[in-house]
């Protein structure tokens, strides 16, 4: 009985292949893109663990000094000596071609078996003692390897791919030689196995506190929002695909419901029939779901390597850009594929289990029934309110991310009635039988296409708002650079005494030389770079304030308070008139905030004679030189010829610019990516949607040709009418965009970067993505008007036979 | 039984054999013009052979025939919503295989009218809606006749209804006030009463062929029922494809 049940109930994908195509696409298209964004986070969150285990550094607890201060080697050494085993580390900021990376340099001697040098010594041949000795070793991956391969002022690089990107690892003593801050600790390293009745600390070392292990926390709350961000997408590329699941699995049972009856009459249990109904389900999200996970892995594949440049670039993560394998990943791919498949099948599930044995074959309802779309345009409404009541009650990303679910949500549920509600007025307007059929024709079709148009409203608003979003950035983000990078061509010496060479060389031929001088602090969780400036007139008229106080470069020059960047002034709550502590025992009255795109750490700006009071020793190697543009080239070739300096020792401006604007591109390419990649599951909803409904659109149309329409006519009004509803879905969109920009630019940026944009609009973009709307509608509909034109009569004609 | 086309008369001008009960001869300007038509669907067996009619203006013949005997295949060739393989079709003057698809479709629009078993009225207007469509369509709606057919159809309560709202009868009643409002010079209907109850056949029938009669209009009607058969003009009769 079961097999001659299968064989009945399966063959209807016989005589609808399309249709079974569709299903199985629409579940590999939810799959996918939901599958690559997993993968995608998945292997940066596996990157910065695999950097800190590689470390070592992050799973240890930490000691260092209550006040902020460096420790001194005589604080270790009572300590070792009381029989703590701890390990000494010296941190510092490197420049290397123009960009800040970190030098951790840890007593090797103490914690000999750092995974990242033993594993590296022994790829590369190396003796351990040599990390010891003088000049001692660096490790570093390979990019940076070979930037710092230049540098005759460094000890040898072995090149490892355990090391994390933009990160050194070395031993403290070589360390203390390149950052030149010889004697000094920045923390301790608090080993496993300590010995038993080791003396309290509180004893010994009252000064100092002890810090459980950091593991990859900070990394993984910074990254936390971009992650965030790209599951929603995933989330929505999923809800849309699971859109063409639930139109297709209703229609196939819709069509089926004849044979179910059928098969009831003669005998069938409804259990037995719900049991092969389930099992058809899960082998084809099965079957699905593995197509979603190989392109998902494609997707992946082709967007990690932007990711983990976004990830470096934004939050100086530790992520690289290829993607493995992973059996959770496929597990849960497949999990995904299983759930959404019978979550976007439940109610033709639960519809059918109810179905009395003798129900007529259901005919599919074509007028959108009144009280219907109102309930769903009360309930879309209703989500709205709940996601602006989140918002209204709680704080952060979360509540941000809450309000932006509801509004899209919402929007997506109140658009079908919304449709309704132009279409009402367009037959009001509608002049002539034709043009009044239309509309009217438009209206019936609206129960069947409503969840592509859904996917599609999606789709657009999440490009109009992530595009504002990016074009606003980049707008802000031009005229922040110029701003910001005012010098004409900046210069980076070798060391301290060549930095004082080049200024004094520079002087008598520049406009003005302005020393570019910071020092790194680690205050709290996050580090901060405290700059030290001269009085320029370039720093009073271009520098980005957005809060000021007045008088605010008198106050801050003449050494009374200080700037701080945005990201700082948001996380801490710091404005204008309110007191900041740039280290122990330094505290200053913020004059002013500026913007700060980019940058993942908190930045203070004081007058150079302040920095230098608490700071002696901050390096003198960068400066901004400013001169006429057009000998600038001529002095940078003087210049490094004078001084023997590296290509990347000078960068003009416009170079620095340029670079500048490819990183931020580059930023946005995986975004704009899964932009596309959306409008297209879109524009795939609406074809499989249009052509799941076409068995039921010739009924309507076959009379019209029959009053004297050509076919060839009816297929262009066909296709008139999708590219109209998706033009009135953009139209809809627009709005709902907008909304989704300002959340993005004013609630998710702030929360995830800490930084507040400008909202621009851009309604040239609009209109090009309008354009685009339609042309993946009439796209999606050339399918079915093709095949409408080309239809013999006599299919149209069964519609009128009498001999059923 | 039925007259057949002359195939040396023009079809303006031929005459044709009236046989129908009382065997009397009329010359009149023949309307329609079947002459030895054949169709086969691609790949089944011939549907009409060598088949011939014909109609004079304001006449009404009926086809009647066993099921699948393609007497609706031959009211589908008269309304050229197809095609056929052999033979010759002349309405109104006019020789279909003359007829691209754009001149197929001006002819349904503007001469023919056609009434279904199953109604097939447009779901998403309204019965006043569907009432004027073809005329309108046609460039020729005439509201005062519209109205008038509404009033003798008996729809005149129910013209802002949707046609789901309706029952058979009426649905029945509303697609012959469509067809007749464009005042068509030929009427083709197929099983008109077929889906409905004896009484309400009865009194669509009885409609059909007062307004038909009052334009002036000729019909063809495929019908299984002899009865209905006997109420019309003249009786033709399909048996395999071929008239007998």
């Amino acid at each position: 009985m079961i097999r001659a049940a299968t064989l009945a109930f399966w063959s209807h994908w016989r005589r609808h292949p399309v249709q079974l195509l569709t299903l199985v696409l629409g579940i590999a298209l939810a799959t996918g893109l939901w599958s690559a964004v997993q993968a995608i986070n998945a292997e940066a969150r596996a990157s910065y663990a695999r950097a800190a285990a590689q470390l070592g550094a992050d799973k240890f607890d930490r000691l260092s000094r209550s006040d902020g201060k460096p420790m001194s080697v005589a604080e270790y050494l009572t300590l070792r000596r009381a029989g703590w085993q701890v390990a000494a580390v010296l941190q510092g900021t490197l420049r290397v071609d123009g960009a800040s990376v970190t030098l951790t340099g840890i007593d090797l001697v103490a914690a000999p078996d750092l995974p990242a040098i033993a594993e590296a010594s022994a790829d590369s041949r190396i003796a351990p003692l040599d990390a010891l000795t003088a000049p001692g070793l660096l490790f570093a991956n390979a990019d940076l390897a070979r930037a710092l391969g230049d540098r005759p002022d460094l000890p040898p690089v072995i090149e490892t791919a355990l090391v994390p990107p933009r990160r050194i690892l070395t031993d403290i003593g070589t360390a203390e030689a390149v950052l030149n801050s010889t004697g000094q600790i920045s923390y301790l390293l608090v080993l496993p196995d300590q010995p038993m009745g080791r003396p309290p600390l509180t004893e010994i070392a009252p000064d100092l506190t002890q810090e459980a292990a950091r593991g990859t926390q900070d990394i993984t709350r910074l990254t936390d929002s971009f992650h965030l961000n790209l599951t929603a997408f995933g989330l929505l590329s999923f809800v849309v695909g699971l859109f063409i699941v639930h139109g297709t699995v209703g229609l196939s049972f819709e069509q089926r419901r004849p044979l179910i009856r059928t098969l009831r009459a003669l005998g069938l249990p409804m259990r037995l029939l719900m049991r092969l109904i389930l099992t058809e389900l899960l082998l084809l999200a099965l079957l699905g779901g593995v197509i979603g996970l190989a392109l998902g892995y494609l997707v992946a594949a082709a967007l990690l390597p932007d990711v983990a440049a976004t990830l470096r670039g934004l939050y100086g993560a530790p992520a690289e850009g290829s993607v493995s394998l992973r059996p959770i990943w496929l597990v849960s791919g497949l999990g995904m594929a299983v759930a959404g498949t019978l979550l976007a099948s439940a109610q033709t599930l639960w519809r059918l289990s109810r179905l009395p044995i003798l129900a007529a074959p259901g005919k599919h309802r074509w007028s959108a029934r009144p009280r219907a779309m109102r309930n769903q345009l009360l309930i879309g409404l209703a989500i709205v309110a709940t996601g602006i009541v989140t918002f209204a009650v709680a704080d952060g990303l979360i509540a941000g991310f809450a309000l932006m679910a509801g509004c899209l949500l919402g929007a997506a549920l109140a658009l079908p009635p919304a449709l309704a509600g132009l279409l009402v007025l367009g037959k009001q307007m509608a002049r002539g039988p034709l043009a009044e059929w239309i509309v009217a024709d438009m209206r019936t079709q609206l129960p069947g296409l409503s969840l592509a148009l859904m996917a599609l409203l999606l789709a657009l608003a999440a490009n109009i708002g992530v595009g504002t979003m990016v074009a606003s950035f980049r707008l802000t983000f031009d005229g922040w650079l110029d701003q910001r990078l005012t010098s004409t061509y900046y210069v980076t010496a070798r060391d301290d005494a060549q930095g004082t060479e080049l200024a004094n060389w520079l002087a008598p031929r520049s406009d003005a030389v302005l020393p570019i001088r910071s020092a790194e602090i680690t205050t709290g969780t996050y580090p901060l770079f405290v700059y030290g400036i001269v009085d320029h007139d370039s720093y009073r008229r271009h520098w980005p304030l957005i809060a000021a106080d007045a008088d605010v470069w008198d106050r801050v020059m003449t050494g009374q308070a200080a700037l701080i960047n945005e990201q700082m002034a948001r996380r801490d709550g710091l404005w204008p008139g309110s007191t900041v502590s740039l280290a122990p025992g330094w505290e200053m009255v913020v004059a002013g905030v500026y913007s700060d795109y980019g940058n993942p750490t908190g930045q203070a700006i004081v007058a150079l004679d302040r920095l230098l009071a608490h700071f002696p020793d901050v390096p003198n190697t960068r400066f901004g030189v400013h001169l006429p543009a057009d000998r600038a080239e001529q002095q940078a070739e003087a210049l490094r010829a004078a001084f023997d300096l590296p290509p990347g020792a000078v960068i003009m401006q416009q170079g620095l610019k340029a670079q500048s604007r490819a990183i931020f591109e580059k930023t946005f390419l995986v975004t704009g990516a899964l932009n596309v990649l959306t409008l297209g599951v879109a524009g795939f909803a609406i074809l499989t949607s249009l052509l799941t409904l076409w068995s039921q659109r010739l009924p309507q149309l076959a009379p019209v040709w029959a009053l004297g329409l050509t076919r060839s006519g009816l297929a262009w009004l066909e296709l008139l009418r999708a590219v109209t509803l998706a033009a009135m879905t953009a139209l809809l969109a627009v709005p709902l965009g907008l909304v989704l920009a300002w959340l993005l630019l004013s609630v998710i940026n702030v929360a995830a970067f800490g930084w507040q944009l400008p909202m621009y609009l851009f309604p040239f973009d609009w209109v090009k993505l309008f354009a685009l709307a339609l042309l993946t509608a009439a796209i999606a509909a050339a399918l079915p008007m093709l095949r409408l034109r080309r239809l013999p009569p006599a299919q149209l004609l069964k519609v009128f036979a009498n001999e059923n | 039984m039925v007259a057949i086309g002359d195939p040396g008369l023009d079809s303006a001008a031929c005459h044709a054999m009236f046989a129908s009960g009382s065997n009397r001869k009329k010359r009149r300007t023949m309307l329609l013009t079947v002459d030895h038509v054949s169709k086969t669907y691609p790949g089944g067996r011939p549907v009409l052979r060598d088949a011939s009619i014909s109609l004079a203006q304001g006449e009404s013949l009926s086809l009647t025939g066993e099921s699948g005997s393609g007497k609706s295949t031959l009211l589908h060739l008269v309304a050229a919503l197809d095609g056929f393989d052999a033979g010759e079709i002349t309405f109104d003057g006019t020789s279909y295989a003359t007829l691209d698809d754009s001149g197929r479709a001006a002819l349904r629009r503007d001469r023919v009218a056609l009434v279904f078993q199953q109604f097939n009225l447009i779901p998403s207007l309204t019965v006043a809606q569907n009432l004027a469509f073809h005329a309108r369509l046609a460039g020729r709606h005439d509201p005062a006749w519209t109205t008038e057919i509404t009033g003798r159809l008996g729809l005149s309560g129910v013209l802002g209804h949707y046609p789901e709202q309706l029952s058979g009868g009426q649905q029945q009643r509303v697609a012959i006030g469509r067809a007749m409002s464009v005042r068509p010079k030929l009427l083709l209907a197929d099983e008109p009463t077929g889906n409905l109850d004896e009484v309400a056949a009865s009194a669509v029938l009885d409609l059909m062929l007062e307004l038909v009669r009052l334009s002036g209009t000729a019909l063809l009607l495929v019908t299984h029922s002899q009865s209905i058969a006997s109420r019309l003009d003249r009786q033709a009769h399909l048996s395999g494809g071929r008239v007998a």
